[in-house]
C-alpha cells in the first residue's frame, strides 16, 4: 500500500507510547519492527488483504499491557493449567506473552529452547511486525538436524489477569535439515478484555517434517494470531487451526516454499456463533519448482457471526510443475449468519496445476429429513450433520491423537449450540 | 392400524393428494400400485412426516393417533419406518454409526436403555449377513458411492434393525437387478408377523412377485380408485395403467 497514511488512530497512538516506553525501545531489530509497523498503521478495510477486517475501526483503543507475570500470575496460571487436559510429550507454557521455565517441562532429546532474545524476521507485515516490537519475550525452540521427537511438544499460551489487557507473544520454531516434530498450541485463559497478539515463526530446514496445529478456544476481544513460514526443499509442514472462541479472531499465515519440492498442507475449522467474526487469510507463495501446497478450510457460522477466508496462492516466475489445491467451504446455519470467502490465483510459471473452489450452504433438508425418519431428533440430526462436516477437516491433521483431542472440542462446541438453541425454543 | 382418512394434500398450491382413504391392518401387507404422478411418492412423505406438504384435510392415525400432529423423528419413534425411494447421501457419517444414533433415538424413545455395544454388534452382524451387506460397508459413510442395490440393501437393513410397526416401501424394487430384488424382498419378507403392517409402493407387478401382498389398491388423481386381491396386480399388468387418469382433478 502506498501513500496516504491517515492521522494515527486512538489505538496506534496508544501503541507509540506503550512502545516508547518499553526498556526494549532502542533495541536495534525491535524498533525496527516498530517502525515497519507504524509506517503502515493499523490495517483498513483499504488493504486489500483486510478488506472484511477492518482493525483500524474495530480496535477503539489499544487495551494496556499485561503487567510482568508476578508470582501471583504464575500461581493463577498454575490453577489455569491444572483444569487443562495435558496433551503431548513436554509442555511449555508462556504467561501473558513471557516463557514460564517454572511451568514448563523439560523438552525430549533433539529439541532445545535456544537463545531467546533473538528476532529479526523482517515480517513484511504489519501486525507480525508490532508482536515482533512488542512481545516481552521469543521463545525459541530449535529441533536439532535429524531428530525425531519422541512425541508432541505443547505450547500453552496464558492469558492471566483481570479485566482489560493486551498481551504480545512471539514464538520461534525451527526444525534442522531432516528433523521431524509435532507441535501443538494452545491459546488458553483469555477473557472478554483481552487483547491477544501472537505470532509464530516455522522454519523449515530442508527435508523436514512439521506436524502442527493452533487451537483458539477462549474469548478474548481480539486474538489476531500471524504464522509466518518458511520451507526449504523437500521440507513438509502440515498445520491446522482451530477457532472455537473470540469475539474478533484473524489468523493470518504467510508461508514460502523456498526451496525445490517443499510441501505444505495448510487447513482449519472455525465455528462462530453469537456476533463473532473469524478471519482466516493465507498467503502462499511458491518460490520454487516442484512445489505442493493444499489448502482446506471449513467454517460453521450460526446466529449473526461472520466468518472471512481468504487465500492466495502466488506462484513464482520459475516455479515450475507446482501443484496446488485450495478448498473453503461453510455452512451457514442462520439467515443472518454470513460467510465472506475470496481464494485466488496468481500464477507467473507456465507448467502448473492448480485450481480452487469455494462453497457456502446450509445444512440439508434433505439429509435432516432423512435422519429424522430413523427417529433422530432434529437438533441431534443436525449436530451429527455439523460434527461430520467439522470431522472432515479435522481429518486433514496427521496426528492421530491431537485429532482425536480437537474432534473433542468441536463436539463440545456443538453440544453448547445445541444447548443454547434448547433454551431459546423454551423460552 | 394404519389408517389414513380423506387426505388431501398439496404443494406450492397443487393438489397432489385429494380425498384419499386406505387402511392397512396389523399383519397385512398392502400394495398400491399407480402411475407416475398419481402421488404415491407424496403419500409416503406425507406418512413419514417430510416438510413442505400442505395437508388441507383429513388424517393419518396409528392406532387412532393422529401422526400429523407429530415431527417425523416421533413418528419413526412411533414405528413407523420410510424405506426411501432414493436414500440420501450423508458424507462423514459412518453407516455404522448412523445405524448406532437412530436404533438408540428410538430405544431412548421408548424409555428403553441404549444397547451395549457387543449387543448391538451381534444384531447388526445377523441383519447384514441376511441382507448380504458386507462389514465393510457398514464403515463407509452412509450411502456415500452406494450403488442402487446397495443402498437398498442398507434401507431394508436399517428397517430390520429398527423394527417398526409399519414399513412404507416406497419404489424399492426401482433401480435393482433381480438377485438385489430377490435379497431385499427376501428382508422384507423375513420381517412380516402378525404385528407389523406393510404399504408397498410401487409401479410395477415384479416386486409383488416377491411380497406378495394382501391387499391392492390402484391410486390414481390423488386417490384409490380400485382395490382388490393379488389379483388385481396381475390384471394391471396385462392393461397397464390406460385405465386410469393420471393427473389430480
Amino acid at each position: 500500500m502506498t501513500a496516504h497514511v491517515p492521522p494515527r488512530s486512538t489505538a496506534e497512538t496508544t501503541l507509540v507510547r506503550q512502545f516508547e516506553a518499553l526498556k526494549a525501545h532502542a533495541d536495534p531489530p525491535r524498533r525496527a519492527a516498530f517502525e515497519r509497523f507504524a509506517a503502515q498503521g493499523l490495517p483498513t478495510r483499504r488493504v486489500e488483504s483486510w478488506h472484511y477486517t477492518d482493525l483500524r475501526a474495530a480496535l477503539a483503543d489499544a487495551a494496556p499491557l499485561a503487567p510482568s507475570p508476578a508470582r501471583a500470575t504464575i500461581e493463577a496460571a498454575r490453577a489455569l493449567l491444572a483444569g487443562h487436559e495435558k496433551s503431548g510429550a513436554a509442555r511449555l507454557v508462556s504467561v501473558n506473552g513471557k516463557f514460564a521455565p517454572d511451568l514448563s517441562d523439560a523438552l525430549p532429546a533433539g529439541a532445545a529452547i535456544a537463545s531467546r532474545e533473538r528476532r529479526d524476521s523482517g515480517a513484511e507485515d504489519a501486525m507480525a511486525s508490532l508482536v515482533e516490537a512488542m512481545a516481552p519475550d521469543s521463545l525459541t525452540v530449535d529441533i536439532v538436524a535429524g531428530a525425531e521427537l519422541a512425541g508432541p511438544i505443547e505450547i500453552v499460551h496464558l492469558a492471566v489477569g483481570e479485566g482489560a489487557y493486551a498481551l504480545y507473544s512471539w514464538i520461534e520454531i525451527a526444525l534442522g535439515a531432516g528433523a521431524s516434530a509435532t507441535i501443538f498450541e494452545t491459546f488458553l485463559g483469555a477473557g472478554s478484555g483481552v487483547q491477544r497478539q501472537a505470532a509464530t515463526r516455522l522454519r523449515l530446514g530442508r527435508s523436514a517434517k512439521l506436524k502442527h496445529a493452533a487451537s483458539i478456544g477462549d474469548a478474548p476481544e481480539l486474538h489476531l494470531e500471524s504464522q509466518l513460514v518458511e520451507l526449504e526443499a523437500e521440507a513438509e509442514l502440515n498445520a491446522f487451526g482451530l477457532v472455537s472462541g473470540g469475539a474478533l479472531t484473524r489468523r493470518q499465515i504467510f508461508a514460502k516454499l523456498g526451496g525445490e519440492g517443499a510441501k505444505i498442507a495448510l487447513s482449519g475449522l472455525t465455528l462462530l456463533d453469537g456476533t463473532r467474526r473469524a478471519d482466516t487469510t493465507l498467503q502462499v507463495v511458491h518460490a520454487a519448482p516442484r512445489g505442493v501446497s493444499r489448502e482446506f478450510y471449513r467454517a460453521i457460522v450460526a446466529d449473526d457471526a461472520a466468518g472471512v477466508f481468504q487465500g492466495k496462492v502466488v506462484v513464482a516466475p520459475g516455479a515450475q510443475k507446482t501443484d496446488g489445491a485450495m478448498k473453503s467451504q461453510a455452512v451457514l446455519l442462520s439467515p443472518q449468519a454470513q460467510m465472506n470467502a475470496k481464494p485466488e490465483l496468481e500464477i507467473f510459471a507456465d507448467d502448473v496445476v492448480c485450481g480452487h473452489g469455494a462453497t457456502v450452504a446450509s445444512i440439508d433438508p434433505e439429509q435432516i429429513f432423512y435422519l429424522q425418519a430413523r427417529g433422530i431428533p432434529k437438533e441431534e440430526a443436525e449436530a451429527m450433520l455439523l460434527e461430520a462436516f467439522g470431522a472432515e477437516a479435522i481429518n486433514r491433521v496427521e496426528d492421530e491423537a491431537l485429532a482425536e483431542g480437537l474432534r473433542a472440542r468441536l463436539a463440545v462446541w456443538l453440544a453448547g449450540r445445541s444447548r443454547t438453541a434448547a433454551k431459546e425454543a423454551r423460552a | 392400524m394404519l389408517e389414513i382418512k380423506n387426505l388431501h394434500v398439496s404443494v406450492h398450491g397443487k393438489a397432489i393428494l385429494d380425498g384419499l382413504s386406505l387402511k392397512v391392518n396389523p399383519g397385512e401387507v398392502a400394495a398400491i400400485m399407480g402411475p407416475n404422478g398419481s402421488g404415491k411418492s407424496t403419500l409416503s412423505y406425507v406418512i413419514a412426516g417430510k416438510p413442505g406438504y400442505e395437508v388441507t384435510a383429513g388424517e393419518v392415525l396409528l392406532d387412532g393417533e393422529n401422526l400429523l400432529e407429530l415431527q417425523a423423528d416421533e413418528r419413526a419413534r412411533k414405528g413407523i419406518f420410510l424405506a426411501f425411494q432414493y436414500p440420501i447421501e450423508i458424507p462423514g457419517v459412518a453407516t455404522m454409526t448412523f445405524l448406532k444414533a437412530s436404533l438408540n433415538a428410538q430405544r431412548r424413545g421408548r424409555g428403553e436403555a441404549d444397547l451395549t455395544t457387543p449387543e448391538f454388534m451381534r444384531r447388526v452382524r445377523e441383519a447384514s449377513q441376511r441382507l448380504k451387506v458386507d462389514q465393510e460397508m457398514l464403515r463407509r459413510p452412509l450411502n456415500v458411492g452406494f450403488s442402487g442395490g446397495e443402498k437398498k440393501r442398507i434401507e431394508i437393513l436399517q428397517m430390520t434393525l429398527l423394527e417398526p410397526r409399519y414399513g412404507v416401501l416406497d419404489e424399492t424394487d426401482s433401480g435393482l437387478d433381480i438377485d438385489a430384488l430377490r435379497i431385499v424382498s427376501e428382508g422384507v419378507n423375513a420381517l412380516r408377523n402378525a404385528n407389523r403392517g406393510f404399504l408397498v409402493i410401487t409401479h410395477y407387478q415384479r416386486l409383488l412377485d416377491h411380497i406378495k401382498p394382501d391387499v391392492v389398491h390402484v391410486m390414481a388423481k390423488g386417490r384409490i380408485v380400485a382395490s382388490g386381491g393379488p389379483e388385481l396386480a396381475l390384471e394391471l399388468e396385462k392393461n397397464g395403467y390406460r385405465d386410469y387418469p393420471a393427473q389430480a382433478a
